[in-house]
């Protein structure tokens, strides 16, 4: 065979093994989704999100414990972890030279490669074993230590790309560099920031190792943060592994509100970057 | 020419100022800044610190020996972590052979073959596949993928070559196989967009010389593309390497949690994330949560060495910035 | 023009970037409600003066000085001074036009407004229309004050910058080469406006382009190579340059 006939055909062969890939790397995507729609969809209910779960066996109730106790979570996990990381972030944006600055940024980045189970085990030493119980706060803790670098990061790059010129403006009218960070930098980054924020949020919502030993999950609704919580991956997880059938289907169920949630969070977030003042006009 | 309106009455009197004023503002400003990069440090501080108190127990009792200790056995108090070793390097081992090549070629196709309507579309959805919760790709797991991997593809798989030890033996379903698989689909997508970054950040000439010399689109990717991005693409693979190893929930309802070495893939197994999951809660007796303590500060270890190993990598083609984590 | 603006004066101004002089030994007087221009080849320092007259110098890599700079006969680099404060008494206009993206065209002038303190409303809109009409920018934005500040023109967008500039009615108004970047239709727009404005304010405009110069200053300053080469009335150095570099500068020898 021609030479030349036969590297052209191998190129194409080439892209062709490709497209399969491409083929194959969505498929999972699709069934995943698919299935969570056949399995899950069935199951909800406006039962399914007001009422509590019912004895094993026994079909019906729901997973408002799981929802509510995901929100009283991540909440307060958000209210720990987004201000201490935009303020990381900002902080090595404004003053990159600092020692502080370099170590910080290198730790953060360690910080977000550690797997988020080690993360709970330390919330566990840190926190459970010193009150002797489990509670939710301290799985809020875990999930906010996993939140304060993804939003560190993405917040100390926004405010990079804020024009030095805007800063010599404001400081030219006279602003102090407190107001400038905030009326001006921030302003401007600021839907960057949301972004991140969000995206963290909804990455640290479907978290389920950092609260196995923290939070622990309930099978009852609770407000009390000192105490143990249920939570959406908990319960996906608990039903899962269980041996009953209808607790299997609970768990797709579960799980496809748990995506919902997730989804809706980073739909949010990529809108947010279409506001009407930033700096892409 | 523009006629100027004359001042107004209106005007505010340009008042007596001063020159002095307070920088009680921008201190404070800075201080809280301060303290809430200084929190991040610190927390790591305590993290090491925390791991390292709550294993000591064990940590005393094996020292490293601790590593090569094959048996775990919470009943008799023996603790090893070498099957759980062996089932971590393992199960991602495998994960990444089957992931890295999907996501390479899947990151080749889309900087270099793809019609630009498609690049922004494909690239999102499997930015999708990133967003979705390890326990639900457990969950779909359990109830999906292994009915399907026992029905067809290790029969297949025995059939065709059972005559390697990996593929022989029963078949209960729950098995490294499954677990390497479903994690191959998770680290995937990371693979495949650091993969990209690294690809696109190759300058155009490289190929126009390559192609200018008559090779043809894929032997320009070969010869030209590939070489040059080779380290970004190793610090990808690592750094989902990296994602593997600490894996924890779809690993845990997949891999069947025994603790023994098995040849074959079709047999159960256990790694470091999945025993902290599965026996922290109801660990008997202070020596075993130590030893899981133990385990959790030598996963950390582990993925400390590997992440950083894949950053320095990926600096080092043409990014400006590194990758990290999962920004906006 | 009722009240004495403050007369600015450099004494014996030298301004550095770590170990390289910038700006060598400079002593100049700007006198109330006049505009006074410096020029000289890029590079000669021109624009380090001026940023030092408002501390602006300082927040550059490296960036110091020796010498006195005094508004109204107070030295603005004393240990007391908050060059916040000062910033509030010496505006300054940069080159490239830049409004806050994030705000309003209304927002943009009121800004240097609202850190000094609060403002009645209705005196706040009297003020952001007078600085926007002393602009010359009021008519072609009057009808929309609340929509974004970045969807002006480059040479909307400068004279925006200068209405917040003047809004606050600081005593001096600094210009660094306020129409490099803008097309001749605006240069001659924010020309006249330059003009104008010395009833109320004192002007240091920088700017490399001479003809500007001759047409808007009283007086003028020629730098050279970190030094003051030569100042004077305008027409003067114009027409009977004494030194020769100046001359070699004025006739497009060099530069």
């Amino acid at each position: 065979m021609n030479r030349r006939v036969l590297r052209r055909w191998v190129s194409n062969a080439m892209v062709g093994l490709m497209i399969a890939a491409v083929v194959t790397a969505v498929l999972p995507l699709l069934f995943i989704l698919l299935d969570l729609l056949l399995k899950g969809a069935g199951s909800l209910s406006f039962d399914f999100f007001t009422r509590m779960p019912v004895p094993a066996g026994e079909t019906g109730g729901g997973v408002a414990h799981a929802i509510v106790g995901t929100l009283i979570i991540v909440g307060i996990a958000s209210l720990i972890g987004l201000p201490l990381g935009i303020g990381a972030g900002i902080f090595c944006a404004e003053y990159p030279g600092n020692r502080l600055a370099t170590t910080t940024r290198f730790v953060a980045d360690v910080m977000n490669g550690t797997p988020s189970i080690v993360v709970g085990v330390f919330a566990w030493a840190l926190i459970v074993t010193r009150t002797k119980q489990f509670s939710a706060l301290a799985g809020s803790c875990a999930l906010a230590m996993l939140m304060v670098p993804m939003v560190m990061r993405t917040t100390e790059e926004l405010v990079k790309l804020v024009p030095h010129s805007l800063r010599e403006a404001a400081l030219a009218l006279g602003y102090s560099r407190w107001r400038t960070s905030l009326a001006i930098v921030l302003r401007t980054a600021l839907p960057g920031i949301v972004t991140g924020s969000l995206l963290a949020v909804a990455r640290v919502a479907g978290e389920t190792a950092p609260l196995l030993f923290t939070a622990l999950g309930s099978q009852f609704m609770n407000f009390n943060v000192t105490e143990p919580m249920a939570a959406l991956p908990l319960t996906v997880f608990n039903y899962a592994i269980g041996p009953y059938e209808e607790w299997h289907q609970l768990a797709w169920a579960t799980a496809l509100v748990l995506i919902l949630v997730v989804l809706v969070l980073s739909i949010a977030a990529r809108l947010a970057t279409r506001r009407r003042f930033g700096i892409n006009g | 020419m523009t006629t100027v309106a004359a001042p107004e009455t209106a005007a505010p009197e340009r008042e007596p100022a001063s020159l002095e004023g307070s920088r009680v503002g921008d201190r404070l400003f800075k201080g809280l800044l301060t303290a809430a990069a200084l929190a991040v440090p610190v927390l790591m501080g305590f993290l090491v610190y925390e791991l390292y108190t709550g294993a000591k127990i064990a940590m005393v009792r094996y020292g490293l020996g601790f590593i090569w200790g094959s048996t775990w056995d919470p009943v008799a108090e023996q603790f090893g972590a070498l099957p759980l070793i062996v089932g971590t390097l393992l199960s991602s081992f495998l994960a990444l052979c089957i992931a890295v090549p999907l996501s390479l070629g899947v990151a080749i196709y889309l900087t270099e073959f793809a019609p630009r309507a498609v690049r922004q579309p494909v690239a999102f959805v499997i930015e999708l596949l990133a967003a979705i919760p390890s326990v639900v790709y457990g969950l779909w797991g359990i109830f999906v993928l292994i009915p399907v991997l026992k029905k067809f593809v290790f029969p297949f798989l025995r059939d065709t070559l059972g005559f390697l030890p990996f593929f022989q033996g029963p078949i209960y379903g729950p098995s490294m196989l499954a677990a390497s698989i479903i994690l191959a689909i998770m680290i995937m997508p990371f693979i495949m967009s650091v993969s990209r970054e690294v690809l696109l950040a190759v300058p155009g000439s490289q190929r126009e010389a390559a192609l200018a010399l008559g090779a043809t689109r894929w032997e320009a990717v070969t010869s030209a593309i590939l070489p040059y991005a080779r380290s970004g693409i190793i610090g990808a693979v690592i750094l989902g390497l990296g994602r593997a190893l600490g894996e924890t929930m779809a690993v845990t309802m997949l891999i069947g949690n025994r603790n023994e070495i098995s040849a074959s893939l079709f047999a159960p197994g256990y790694t470091m994330a999945a025993v902290i999951a599965n026996e922290f809660t109801e660990a008997v007796g202070d020596l075993h949560l130590a030893s899981l303590a133990y385990v959790a500060f030598l996963l950390f270890a582990v993925t400390v060495i590997v992440n950083g190993g894949a950053r320095l990598l990926i600096w080092r083609v043409g990014g400006q910035r590194a990758a990290g984590g999962r920004g906006a | 023009m009722a009240e004495p603006a403050a007369h600015l004066a450099t004494d014996k101004l030298t301004a550095m970037y770590g170990k390289f002089t910038a700006v060598k030994n400079v002593s100049l007087e700007f006198r109330v409600n006049t505009v006074n221009a410096l020029i000289g080849p890029s590079g000669c320092g021109k624009s380090t003066f001026l940023r030092a007259l408002n501390r602006m110098h300082e927040l550059s890599e490296g960036g110091w000085i020796t010498g006195q700079v005094l508004l109204g006969g107070e030295d603005i680099y004393a240990r007391k001074v908050s060059p916040m404060q000062l910033r509030r008494r010496i505006g300054m206009v940069f080159q490239k036009p830049t409004p806050f993206p994030t705000m309003s065209i209304y927002d943009n002038v009121a800004a240097g407004l609202r850190i000094n303190g609060s403002h009645p409303r209705g005196g706040l809109d009297a003020v952001v229309e007078q600085s926007l009409r002393r602009a010359a920018l009021w008519d072609e934005v009057k009808d929309r004050l609340k929509t974004s500040a970045i969807a002006l023109s480059g040479g909307q967008q400068q004279r925006l910058c200068i209405a917040r500039t003047i809004a606050p009615r600081p005593e001096v108004v600094l210009l660094d080469e306020p129409t490099a970047s803008l097309d001749p239709a605006s240069t001659q727009r924010i020309e006249e406006l330059v003009f104008e404005l010395k009833r109320d304010f004192t002007i240091v405009i920088v700017t490399h382009n001479m003809q500007q110069a001759a047409r808007v200053s009283d007086t003028t300053s020629f730098f050279y190579m970190g030094n003051m080469v030569e100042t004077g009335p305008t027409r003067q150095i114009f027409t009977a340059p004494k030194q020769e570099q100046t001359e070699a500068y004025i006739t497009g020898r060099f530069g």
